[in-house]
């Protein structure tokens, strides 16, 4: 079994470079000091400084900070509930609807998902802004939360809600005081796979946003097609290393991996 | 459970119900009925379908169909060339994931158990990092004066800088990066969950390792590889992200078309319309993704 081994993590070490050699690159060359993205000119904060005084830049990070945060609010209570329903309330009519409903927007192109959704509040008249990109997020991440939540309910060991019943509680109360904890999570992973959804769009957030509303990807978007510059290396660096820290934290609480499936 | 249900679960089926009602699936009979209306040059993007004002009247409007969307992408071949380019593209970039994919999911699947569940963490976390800057971080690396061609000019590998960045194979790359996780995962599941003991079997039965690869593990992965290729394929063809940003002007990808008529034209029965074909080339493989997802969920 010794040759196969050095095959195998011959693999892992090339998969992985792979996946994060264009990161740790794009991380590095923020510290450039040379304006050319290409050329090493030494190292240098002088992106980051000039972060600071980019006050549109920081107008959309707020912006997508407060959707990502309200869409994914609006998308974990809705998308749990869509997960107890798949769990709980067994053959109920319209369940294979339902189900594909769920399963759909995970896989359906965002352009079709943005223009839909754009096209529905033109229909109604509804003025584009803030409150529609978050309408538009969370439905896109309740889809995410349900796979998510749901994945973890259908592994509860249904004995212990059947207990808590034999022991007079309501069905309502045994899935609050007994389901729910044990899938929170599930439930937490799920917010935080919206929120980053929400943080990450620009699609979607293009067709249904309004002028004011511009979101970061938005911005970062339309500085890129200009022109490659040091100053997106920085913020995507600082991007990258929130998540990064986030993700630890969730790992360190165990929150990450659990509950979850392709 | 009983068929008579109290307020609460009422309100827990209603609410996911209503909302994905109201916000997926009205929004796509708008788009139908766009795609079957004319372009109106004078006020059109900002007027609502349905005027309340108007009563009757709105509703008789509202019948008021029109093909010429449909026909307009008959006419012109580039919609054509557009599905077409986006399929191949879509379907080369699916078979290059697998290909990068498995041999890293079947490293993770058969390293030692405490090691797996970091492996996990490490393969999905870029998906957590923004697409948009991912994509980003391969424009530097492939434009012709980017960070490929400087180390490969360096290690004299080559003495003309290779032309990757705005072509289809920058698009190819794009996408196998960026969806690489995706398919990763099912891939590692199907693998995981398959006992040692099979391949033992094998090769007690005679089977040098490599035939028990193809014959034992391969097979029994395919759940993994149907899922993973699918995950990988239908969001593909209509990535807008990655071909605008690392494709050529000549890389034709229908998510870039329907982007185009509705941003830059401003047509949007011709936009809906793209999309509303988009969908019919999409249902065949998405309802056989449904399909895996619920039997994996088992539900």
């Amino acid at each position: 079994m010794n040759k196969p081994s050095l095959i195998r993590s011959a693999a892992l070490l090339l998969g992985f470079a792979f996946l994060y050699a264009p990161i740790a690159l794009l991380m590095l060359y923020s510290f450039n000091a040379s304006r050319l993205v290409t050329v090493w000119g030494g190292f240098s904060t002088r992106w980051y400084v000039s972060l600071l005084e980019n006050d549109q830049l920081i107008a959309s990070a707020w912006m997508s900070l407060r959707v990502a945060l309200m869409s994914a609010l609006l998308a974990t209570v809705v998308g749990t509930c869509a997960a107890i329903a798949l769990t709980r309330f067994g053959r109920f009519k319209g369940r294979i609807a339902f189900a594909s409903m769920i399963y759909a927007p995970l896989v359906m192109p965002e352009v079709i998902t943005g223009l839909s959704l754009l096209l529905l509040f033109v229909a109604l008249d509804i003025p584009r802004g803030f409150w529609t990109v978050v309408v538009a997020h969370a439905t896109l991440g309740m889809c995410f939360v349900a796979v998510v939540v749901h994945a973890r309910l259908v592994t509860l060991d249904r004995s212990l809600e059947e207990a808590a019943m034999d022991l007079g509680a309501t069905p309502g109360r045994a899935l609050l005081s007994v389901t729910l904890p044990l899938a929170a999570p599930s439930i937490l992973a799920g917010y935080g796979l919206a929120f980053i959804l929400s943080v990450d769009d620009l699609v979607i957030a293009s067709f249904t946003s309004g002028p004011g509303s511009t979101t970061l990807p938005m911005r970062i978007y339309s500085q890129v097609r200009l022109g490659v510059t040091p100053e997106i290396n920085a913020i995507s660096t600082i991007l990258i290393a929130s998540v990064a820290l986030v993700l630890l934290a969730g790992w360190a609480l165990g929150l990450t991996g659990r509950g979850r499936r392709a | 459970m009983k068929a008579h249900r109290s307020l609460a679960e009422r309100l827990v089926l209603g609410a996911p119900w209503a909302w994905l009602i109201v916000f997926f699936m009205i929004p796509f009979l708008i788009v139908v009925k766009i795609s079957l209306s004319e372009a109106a040059i004078a006020q059109p993007p900002y007027k609502p379908v349905f005027d309340f004002a108007d009563g009757w009247e709105a509703l008789r409007k509202f019948a008021e169909l029109s093909l010429s969307a449909y026909a307009g992408l008959a006419d012109d071949w580039l919609y054509a060339q557009a599905y077409l380019s986006s399929l191949r593209l879509a379907l080369i970039s699916t078979l290059f994931t697998l290909a990068v994919a498995y041999p890293l999911a079947y490293a993770m699947a058969r390293a030692p158990l405490r090691l797996r569940p970091i492996l996990v963490v490490l393969a999905v976390a870029p998906f957590w990092t923004s697409f948009l800057i991912r994509v980003y971080a391969w424009i530097t690396i492939l434009k012709d004066e980017g960070l490929l061609n400087h180390a490969l000019l360096r290690l004299g590998l080559i003495s003309e800088p290779l032309h990757i960045f705005a072509s289809d194979t920058a698009v190819v790359i794009g996408i196998v990066y960026s969806y690489l996780p995706f398919m990763v995962l099912p891939l590692y599941n199907a693998i995981a969950r398959q006992p040692p003991e099979l391949i033992e079997a094998a090769a007690d039965l005679g089977a040098p390792p490599l035939a028990a690869f193809w014959r034992v593990t391969v097979p029994l992965s395919a759940s993994g590889v149907i899922a993973g290729c699918l995950l990988v394929f239908i969001p593909a063809i209509g990535e807008f992200v990655i071909p605008d940003l690392l494709g050529g002007s000549d890389t034709l990808m229908i998510g870039r078309t329907l982007w185009v008529e509705f941003f830059d034209n401003r047509d949007w029965p011709a936009a809906s319309a793209v999309a509303v074909v988009l969908l019919g080339l999409l249902v065949g493989p998405m309802a056989l993704y449904e399909r895996s997802q619920m039997a994996e969920a088992g539900s």
